[in-house]
């Protein structure tokens, strides 16, 4: 991981830029991380391209910023009225062909140099071909959640997306398709890489390649509808063994459980069944998240709460509690039966 | 009719009986009157703009914040945005075109008066359309419910499937009856200015009040038609059954956004175009100079009013374009960045050498100056593809297109306010209040629009309704939230000091600034015909050569 030296905080801080230029600098340590979705803080190629051409840009425009400034306070200071005005008007100057084609040209030649150091990026990033082990995945957004497929290994899943750690000798970057159920979405992991949409009927893609595991963070990131916030992302990504793991344990069907058969009968003849899937069993909606193997997740409703059996009970007898605006409808069962269907979904791994 | 109207605003004016004086209101086709209408209607929107701005900001405090649900936090976005583009911040400044622009280039009214007025009223039924669906969107339901798709209103969203009842209906027939009166009053300012100059001012010899405006005028007919025709699409895909932007049937909801971008990016040269003349009115005659290059000036004007229509989609960087049309956006985008710096530096450069006078319009038009070179650097951070790639729709987006609007734009407001405020009333401000306002909003403003850049960086999507904790946004948005109050106050002060001094004020006098433009060389306010004779002028600074006749402009130019 990158750090850059100085996070030392200039004095003229109340002005935007310079903030801008020092915390860039600041945040690039993500050592203590100032936030989990800091775009300063890259752990994957394109967001570290972006990254790198943001270093670019802001140095240009922050130095552009200073010797702008320093002109406006300079003359606003050097200029103003003086209380021993003699009341005559100042020499009337009508311009200056020389400095007008002066700051006409300075600026065309900085617009090319920042052109060219944009095209290359969006160039590595927009045209990078896939390698043959990549890892495919296509996205799907929902009012409001993710759906996560895996062609290539009959794996469905939801909210909770699980990529292998690419490093440089074993490269396996992640190809995401982005597609759409419903209205426009965007997929931000600022970590990852840049945000792209997900449009019904224009599909889209990008790609990340993570060089260290852990969990990042982001979220939906074109308003999609009521509960546009909640629509949160998680991805974990892992060391390919126990990424191999988490793809063999996702492909199994579920194991049926004597001690669960209360609340899978009230499972399966609720409309749950209408909307959600458990494979193996009669359970096959699409309308929400696969629910197959919902204990080896650790959050429910896209990340909006945790996944503890209290949290699911609530989220089955009241979804607005937790996410207002949900398209997930409140069960009306009793509290007997909310129990049991708790406890099977328990059995869920 | 003619005679009543050439008495106005003599003090008999007051002694009338009310009803007669809200009709004269009513049916008046007098640019003067119809301008002062556009701004108080524009003003009494900013307050309720306002309100729903700082409801959002409430909610935003602190993460997990339970003031207002999501419903109500979605339409509170959407009325906010779409109440401050249209209903703000554009009559506003229709309003100043059509007070000034005659007056400016000598002329008796406007090209069209009864277009003008019909105009206005288009515009006003527009605001109060938008506003009647929290009354009437849900019809049989009962309770109301404003547009919650928010203020470009992405399709699908708008679809039949989900936006049920009428509020986006609301929302689309809003702005085609308010783009209607946008395209007649943008008519209108250009066959004014192209029409009605007064001998001897030719297109060089014009303020540059009038040649920014005409490009402005001539954006708004080109960027408007295309919003008024995705308006109608919208209406025909909602109840005929049509399939532009139904994505279920195979519409598609990227076509919605070029007709909205090609409208929208334009539209921000629309509003900007106009604080530019503002402040290049406002810096010379407090500077004691004229303005520095006024050819550069205008050709930069004519170059941003071009380039602005081939900028469209670096609103789009993030939908999935490809590599070649986001190149394209890329150099067109930054090309922009050249006349608009030409602009600040030939700003600064007037300054350079003056005598600044420290009047409340100026010190606005000095924020501004210092506000708008942050918001084009931050523009010029966005164009570069994949910056914007993280920072596009995060509060980093947010804070930009504010330190635009508001740095930029509110603040020249302002200073037009306070500068033309005792031509228009005839009563001068209290400069004490107008100080007071300008520190308490300038506080304000770095208090809110600064910090929002940060959570933006930090990964915070905008139009979310809260927030998780733990990821660092929680102290920059209490900061931002707190400014806004002081902005809250500012603008309190500022209708106060616009209602005192309008009763109380002392009497401005016709030139109380010592200007040069033509609109100080009649009475403060003007009569009703403007001009008791048609002036004629010899230079850009036809009063200038009045108060110098040993040294006029007319030599120089």
């Amino acid at each position: 991981m990158q750090s850059r030296g100085s996070t030392k905080w200039h004095p003229r801080g109340s002005q935007i830029l310079v903030c801008v230029c020092c915390t860039a600098a600041a945040f690039a340590d993500p050592a203590p991380p100032l936030s989990p979705t800091n775009i300063f803080a890259p752990a994957s190629t394109p967001a570290k391209s972006i990254f790198g051409l943001s270093l670019f840009v802001l140095a240009v425009t922050g130095a552009i910023f200073l010797i702008v400034f320093t002109l406006l306070l300079y003359s606003v200071v050097k200029f103003r009225k003086r209380k021993s005005d003699d009341g005559r008007e100042p020499p009337q100057v009508y311009g200056s062909n020389q400095v007008e084609l002066a700051w006409t040209i300075i600026p065309i030649l900085i617009v090319l140099a920042l052109f060219m150091a944009t095209a290359r990026v969006i160039a590595s990033v927009q045209k990078q071909a896939r390698l043959d082990n990549a890892i495919e995945v296509v996205a799907i957004g929902h009012q409001f959640w993710w759906e996560y497929r895996y062609p290539g290994f009959g794996v469905v899943t939801a909210n909770e997306l699980h990529v292998p750690v690419s490093d440089d000798h074993h490269p396996t970057p992640t190809f995401i398709k982005l597609l759409s159920a419903d209205t426009d979405h965007s997929f931000w992991v600022p970590r990852l890489a840049g945000k792209t949409d997900l449009i019904p009927n224009h599909p889209n893609s990008m790609w990340i390649d993570p060089h260290e595991a852990g969990v990042y963070l982001g979220q939906c990131a074109q308003y999609c509808g009521t509960q546009h916030a909640k629509m949160l992302l998680r991805v974990y990504v892992q060391p390919r063994a126990d990424f191999d793991r988490w793809i063999q344990g996702q492909r199994q069907s579920a194991t049926e459980s004597s001690a669960a058969s209360q609340g899978q009968r009230i499972f399966e003849t609720t409309s749950c069944i209408k909307c959600h899937t458990v494979a193996g069993t009669v359970a096959n909606g699409h309308f929400g998240p696969d629910l197959t193997h919902l204990m080896s997740r650790e959050t429910i409703a896209a990340g909006a709460a945790k996944n503890t059996p209290e949290n699911l009970r609530q989220w089955i007898l009241n979804p607005d509690a937790i996410k207002p605006g949900s398209l997930m409808p409140a069960m009306q069962l009793s509290d007997q039966d909310l129990d049991a269907l708790t406890a099977y979904l328990g059995t869920l791994r | 009719m003619s005679t009543e109207s050439m008495a106005w605003p003599s003090t008999t004016a007051e002694s009338r009986p009310f009803i007669d004086q809200l009709h004269e209101w009513a049916t008046t086709v007098d640019h003067k009157r119809l301008g002062i209408l556009y701004i108080v209607y524009a003003l009494v929107f900013l307050v309720i703009g306002g309100i729903e701005a700082t409801v959002i900001r409430i909610q935003l405090i602190r993460p997990h914040n339970n003031f207002v649900s999501p419903q109500v936090f979605n339409r509170m976005f959407t009325m906010h945005g779409t109440t401050m583009i249209f209903f703000v911040v554009m009559p506003v400044l229709f309003g100043f075109a059509n007070y000034l622009i005659p007056l400016m280039i000598g002329a008796r009214d406007m090209a069209f008066p009864r277009l003008n007025a019909f105009s206005f009223w288009m515009t006003a039924f527009g605001g109060l359309l938008l506003y009647f669906s929290l009354v009437g969107a849900n019809g049989l339901y009962g309770a109301g419910n404003a547009p919650d798709v928010g203020w470009f209103a992405y399709a699908p969203l708008t679809s039949q499937t989900f936006s049920l009842g009428h509020s986006t209906d609301f929302w689309t027939l809003a702005l085609l009856v308010s783009g209607f009166g946008s395209i007649g009053t943008a008519i209108n300012i250009v066959a004014t200015i192209l029409c009605l100059r007064c001998p001897g001012m030719t297109l060089a010899k014009m303020p540059l009040f009038a040649w920014l405006n005409l490009v402005m005028a001539g954006l708004v007919i080109l960027a408007v038609s295309p919003l008024t025709a995705a308006q109608i699409m919208l209406l025909l895909d909602r109840y005929l059954g049509a399939h532009f932007f139904d994505t279920q049937a195979g519409g598609s909801a990227v076509i919605w956004m070029h007709f909205f971008w090609i409208f929208g990016h334009p539209e921000v040269y629309v509003l900007v175009l106009p604080a530019f003349a503002f402040a290049s009115e406002i810096i010379p005659v407090f500077s004691r100079k004229p303005i520095f290059g006024y050819p550069v000036m205008v050709g930069a004007t004519v170059a941003i009013g071009f380039i602005s229509m081939s900028v469209w989609a670096h609103h789009m960087f993030t939908v999935g374009m490809g590599a070649t049309v986001n190149t394209f956006f890329v150099i067109s985008t930054m090309a922009i960045a050249v006349p608009t710096g030409i602009k600040i530096f030939n700003w600064l450069a007037t300054m350079w050498g003056g005598k600044i006078e420290f009047k409340t319009p100026m010190l606005f038009c000095i924020a501004f100056l210092f506000q708008f070179l942050v918001a084009g650097l931050t523009g010029v951070m966005m164009s570069a593809a994949p910056f914007d790639w993280q920072l596009g729709n995060s509060y980093f987006v947010v804070a930009h297109f504010h330190y635009v609007i508001v740095g930029g734009i509110l603040f020249t407001l302002f200073a037009a306010f306070y500068y033309w405020f005792p031509k228009m009333s005839g009563k001068m401000y209290s400069e004490r209040l107008g100080k007071l306002h300008f520190w308490l909003f300038l506080i304000g403003f770095h208090l809110t629009f600064d910090f929002m850049h940060i959570p933006g960086l930090l990964g915070m999507p905008r139009r979310i309704y809260t927030y998780e904790p733990g990821r660092g946004w929680d102290t920059w948005n209490l900061i931002v939230t707190v400014g806004v109050f002081f902005q809250a106050a500012g603008i309190l002060v500022f209708l106060g000091n616009l209602i005192w001094s309008y009763y109380r004020g002392e009497t401005a006098g016709d030139d109380p600034w010592d200007a040069w433009t033509l609109e100080w060389s009649t009475n403060s306010p003007p009569p009703a015909y403007n001009f008791a004779s048609i002036p004629e002028v010899k230079s850009r600074r036809p009063l200038w050569d009045l108060k110098h006749t040993d040294d006029p402009d007319w030599k120089y130019e």
